[in-house]
């Protein structure tokens, strides 16, 4: 009954995007466990790892769409709060490894066997527990984008500024993370992982499970963000949009209402980047690095701000034209490519990739039935 | 005479410089409860200015703004304090939120709880619509409900605006050239219509179209340079010389 009902209030695009993802949790268990491999309905392992890692920047994009597309909070740090839900889940792992490292010390990871320290360091009690390691995912980004969040809009910094603070925050974090005395292993950062709650981490069968988790959590993100867009909330973010002191002068508290979008925005970024890291095995500094935010914001505008499936779709469609791009002949021109479709999605389809499908089939339903409109 | 105990709007040698222009130099007002007040002069009077001290943009840099009967210093609060207190306005350039449906630009200005968690799921989304169409009945807006606010004519826009503040039901309404772009029809509507709010709501009414200012048959006061030139009734203001001199004989 309440699922019928919620399927209806959907828009069409948004009940073919959850089919799709229930198609993924089905077809890409089936198409890997289940095909043998000389089958053409065989998905390769590599493909699986490949989907999985470009679920986790669609979960990314749809926390990016809220506050940008929704709130117009051009976040170009967004980036740091995937990779700080990374490293919570990387030293997770670490904590995993035990004896089984180089060293084969019992508690220390390698790289502190290495700096010859003798004791764990505050920051990495707890994280041998799931739970723990779990809550930091969400709660270090949260925390992390309330205080910037609190400062920032308190002191009503908008637009560029806050643009270009958000750009310094994730920057000074990469410069932080490479230092080794941080504790989070330098430039190197955390990787030979051996296994998730036992499951080994290398395994096919983990493999498709995390894939499977990351389309599940995907559409939990889509889930929570329709709910709060189509909430009198979002309708009150789109007015700060659109017309920031109109909002104010009606009595909001304008900082409030992007600061909770803001946090929450960053703990779904955290858990996109807690997903990531064990399906590529490796988490380090270049997560931080500017341009990957930078990117997060292109995939959006590419798949259509303001409409969340459209932020995920171009989170894929971006990131499989940089997957063609960049193991092929072509790959020191990905950074061009980019800026070149930037360029023409800002230009000629400022709704993305969504906004033209839609126009399309606008077009074609009133084309068949032109009466229909009277 | 007004006192400040009884004034519901009391303002007393404000000053305001931006940049070492003084926008305002010893601006002094009361307005009673209940009471309609037309200002009118000028380009560059400080009317706007006025505006944004009440409503706590601007910080005066010296001088007194108090509501309710002396009761709140406005200069210690923000703007969504005091919109809070019950003071509404619509801006000189019409503002409306261009993506939202006529009637959510209602449904976001109705009074009642403005946190993020009472508009994400709690009581802003239990508002009944007959709420929403009683505003819209005022302000005339009731045929055009879900059509897109960014849609509308300009002076469509300005009813919208105005019933937005309406639906603040706000103790004091500050209404910043509420007629420009509008039809004479339309203006004359408007009058109707500030006057039908003013039987429950105080109002002050910036405006330069005179006939509209006349038909609101209210006290005038005229700002010049940031002061007050002349108040009274209408007849009086607007045969005052330095009036004539200043602003309606240009
Ligand atoms: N933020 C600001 N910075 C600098 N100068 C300002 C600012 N706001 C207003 N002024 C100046 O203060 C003076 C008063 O402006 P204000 O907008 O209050 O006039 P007004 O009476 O509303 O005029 P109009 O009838 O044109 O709307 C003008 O000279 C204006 O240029
Ligand atoms: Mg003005």
């Amino acid at each position: 009954m309440i699922t019928l009902r919620l399927m209806r209030a959907l828009a069409g695009r948004e009940q073919v995007f959850l089919a799709l993802l229930a198609a993924l949790i089905v077809l890409v268990p089936v198409g890997n466990l289940v095909m043998p491999p000389d089958s053409v309905l065989h998905i390769p392992t590599g493909t699986v790892v490949l989907l999985g890692k470009y679920v986790c920047y669609a979960i990314l994009a749809i926390a990016l769409d809220l506050v940008w597309g929704y709130c117009g909070i051009l976040s170009l740090g967004h980036g740091a709060f995937f990779a700080l839900g990374g490293y919570a889940m990387g030293m997770y792992l670490m904590r995993q490894i035990g004896t089984r490292g180089v060293y084969g010390h019992p508690v220390l990871p390698d790289f502190m066997v290495f700096l010859n320290w003798k004791e764990l360091p505050v920051t990495w009690w707890g994280f041998d527990w799931f739970g723990y390691a779990m809550l930091m995912v969400v709660l270090v980004p949260g925390v992390l984008a309330f205080v910037f969040g609190w400062l920032a809009f308190r002191s009503r910094v908008t637009g560029v500024y806050l643009s270009i603070i958000t750009q310094a925050l994730t920057y000074a974090l990469l410069l932080a993370f490479f230092r080794n005395d941080m504790g989070f292993g330098g430039n190197n950062g955390l990787t030979d992982f051996k296994d998730i709650l036992g499951f080994p981490v290398q395994a096919q069968s983990t493999r498709v499970g995390l894939f499977v988790l990351s389309v599940a959590t995907l559409a939990a993100t889509f889930g929570l963000a329709r709910w709060l867009v189509g909430s009198t909330y979002g309708k009150v973010l789109v007015a700060i949009r659109d017309a920031e002191s109109r909002t104010r002068f009606l009595g909001y508290r304008v900082e409030h209402h992007k600061l909770l979008v803001f946090t929450l925005s960053a703990m779904l970024a955290g858990i996109a980047g807690a997903l990531y890291v064990p399906q590529v095995g490796i988490i380090n500094p270049s997560e931080f690095a500017p341009t990957n935010s930078i990117e997060a914001v292109v995939w959006v505008a590419v798949g259509g701000r303001g409409t969340l499936v459209g932020a995920a779709l171009g989170a894929v469609v971006v990131n499989a034209l940089k997957t063609v791009f960049t193991t092929g002949a072509l790959a020191p021109y990905w950074l061009f490519a980019l800026g070149g479709l930037f360029v023409l999605v800002t230009l000629a389809l400022p709704q993305g990739i969504l906004g033209l499908l839609e126009r399309r089939r606008a077009a074609k339903s009133t084309a068949v039935s032109p009466k229909a409109a009277e | 005479m007004a006192s400040l105990t009884s004034a519901l709007l009391y303002l007393d040698d404000v000053q305001v410089a931006f940049d070492g222009f003084k926008a305002l130099r010893g601006l002094s007002l009361m307005l009673e409860p209940g009471e309609m007040r037309a200002i009118i002069g000028p380009n560059g009077a400080g009317k706007t200015t006025m505006m944004d001290v009440i409503t706590g943009k601007t910080r005066p840099d010296t001088g007194s703004v108090l509501f309710d009967g002396g009761r709140v210093d406005l200069t210690r609060h923000d703007e969504a304090a005091i919109a809070g207190m019950g003071i509404g306005r619509k801006f000189q350039k019409p503002t409306v939120f261009d993506s939202h449906s006529v009637a959510d630009n209602i449904l976001l200005a109705l009074k009642g709880p403005r946190g993020p968690l009472s508009a994400w799921f709690g009581a802003r989304n239990r508002i009944e619509p007959a709420r929403i169409d009683r505003v819209l009945e005022v302000v005339r807006l009731s045929a055009l409900r879900d059509r897109l606010a960014g849609s509308l004519s300009h002076g469509q826009k300005q009813w919208l605006e105005i019933g937005m503040l309406l639906a603040q039901d706000p103790k004091l309404l500050l209404v910043d050239e509420p007629v420009a772009g509008m039809t004479d029809a339309e203006t004359e509507t408007t009058a109707t219509l500030l006057k039908d709010i003013n039987r429950d709501h105080s109002v002050i009414v910036v405006e330069h179209d005179m006939s509209f200012v006349r038909a609101l048959e209210c006290r005038v006061t005229c700002l010049h340079e940031g002061a007050v030139l002349a108040e009274g009734r209408i007849d009086t203001v607007a045969s005052n010389e330095r009036v004539i001199e200043v602003y309606l004989g240009r």
